[in-house]
């Protein structure tokens, strides 16, 4: 973002970056940047807040005053990333006991995926598979778990994209079945710590660990501090 | 859950950064006569196209005012994503900017926005000199004097 702001303002753009990691910021100097010590990938901070993200955009936009620059100022409310409240939400009973946990889960989930496809009108899923195949593609990830070596368990794509196919579904479809907006990193404490796709998506990364895969390959499944 | 903000804020602190030297500073008009892009990192684009290489892709894409049919296509596990999928204006604030231009806090939004990947090669070279150059362009082909930059 800081190298996208001198390249415009050279341009003849007049630019204010929001920030999430304020060293960079300081480092880069872009003209403009507003620090918001929130949750990365929030950057304007709580979602479903109209009126705090006004706020920001408020406090963003007042740095178009400043007649020199660089200007780095902080948004005054921080939101810690950990500690908030945990998502609640329910998970569905076991359906078919043929099936691995993990896959009977998604494939009951599939109807809670739907209504927030409906309700949202967008999805992140389809780099790997569409909708249709996260199932297949959670099941993948059981055979690593039980033994078969990674580049045999027909992982769809790459696991990287098949982890974001899997998470984006988990992600989306929690965000129907709370009650709440979810909180900082709630939604991911609720996949990796409950659910059954979750504890085996990171299962299966260590297993691909343990069994020499690339470090990109299986790090970049889950987030870096999760093991 | 252990802080994976904190690992990365940290990771990020460390790594090189490029360096500008003789930054330029452009003035802008009053807010209330600006119109208004935002530019994101997320990565963001349309099921019918490609989307981002995992690896540095300098590419960008277009986005209408209009659509919100969006993809997260960053695909870094190393962010909250649910903020996303609860609300796409925690990330691209567009209808944020709408109601700034309905109160005339704004002039206008521009007609388009665009998105990046956020994860570049250590040189941005590619946005830096090639990408990044062509939708400042395209922003002032719009009319737009005021840019948002927003990451994930």
């Amino acid at each position: 973002m800081c190298t996208l702001a001198h390249v415009f303002e050279a341009a003849g753009l007049a630019t204010v970056v929001m920030s999430s990691i304020r060293p960079v910021a300081e480092r880069m100097a872009p003209p403009r940047a507003l620090h918001g010590e929130f949750p990365l990938g929030r950057p304007l901070g709580k979602p479903l807040d109209s009126e705090f993200q006004h706020a920001v955009l408020a406090a963003a936009f007042a740095l178009l005053e400043r007649p020199t620059g660089p200007v780095l100022e902080d948004f005054p409310e921080v939101i810690p990333s950990t500690g908030g409240e945990a998502l609640s939400c329910s998970l569905p009973a076991r359906f078919d006991p043929e099936l691995p946990a993990a896959v009977d889960e998604a494939r009951a989930l599939r109807d809670a995926w739907n209504r927030s496809r409906e309700a949202s009108g967008r999805t992140s899923i389809g780099r790997a598979v569409e909708v249709d195949g996260i199932p297949d593609a959670v099941a993948a990830l059981v055979r690593i778990c039980e033994g078969t070596h990674w580049k045999e368990a027909g992982i769809p794509g790459n696991p990287i994209e098949a982890a974001h196919d899997i998470r984006s579904y988990y992600q989306e479809l929690a965000v129907e079945l709370a009650d709440a907006p979810p909180g900082p990193w709630a939604v991911e404490r609720w996949f990796y710590d409950t659910t059954e796709a979750g504890k085996t998506l990171l299962a299966a990364r260590r297993a691909m660990r343990d069994a020499g895969a690339p470090q990109p390959l299986w790090f970049y499944m889950a987030p870096g501090a999760e093991q | 859950m252990p802080d994976n903000d904190k690992m990365m804020r940290a990771h990020a602190s460390n790594t090189p950064v490029p360096e500008f030297p003789n930054p330029a500073f452009t003035t802008p008009p009053a807010l209330s006569q600006a119109r208004v892009a935002i530019v994101t990192s997320a990565a963001l684009h349309f099921a019918a196209d490609d989307g981002f290489s995992p690896i540095s892709d300098p590419k960008f894409t277009v986005l209408e005012d209009s659509e919100r049919e969006l993809r997260l296509g960053h695909f870094s596990p190393n962010f909250d994503r649910g903020g996303f999928a609860a609300d796409i204006n925690v990330v691209y604030p567009v209808d944020r900017l709408r109601e700034l231009a309905e109160q005339g806090t704004i002039a206008s939004v521009a007609s388009r926005h665009y998105a990046f990947a956020g994860n570049q090669d250590d040189t941005v070279s590619g946005i830096r000199l090639d990408t990044g150059p062509e939708v400042a362009k395209r922003l002032l082909e719009d009319g737009v004097n005021v840019v948002l930059l927003t990451p994930v």
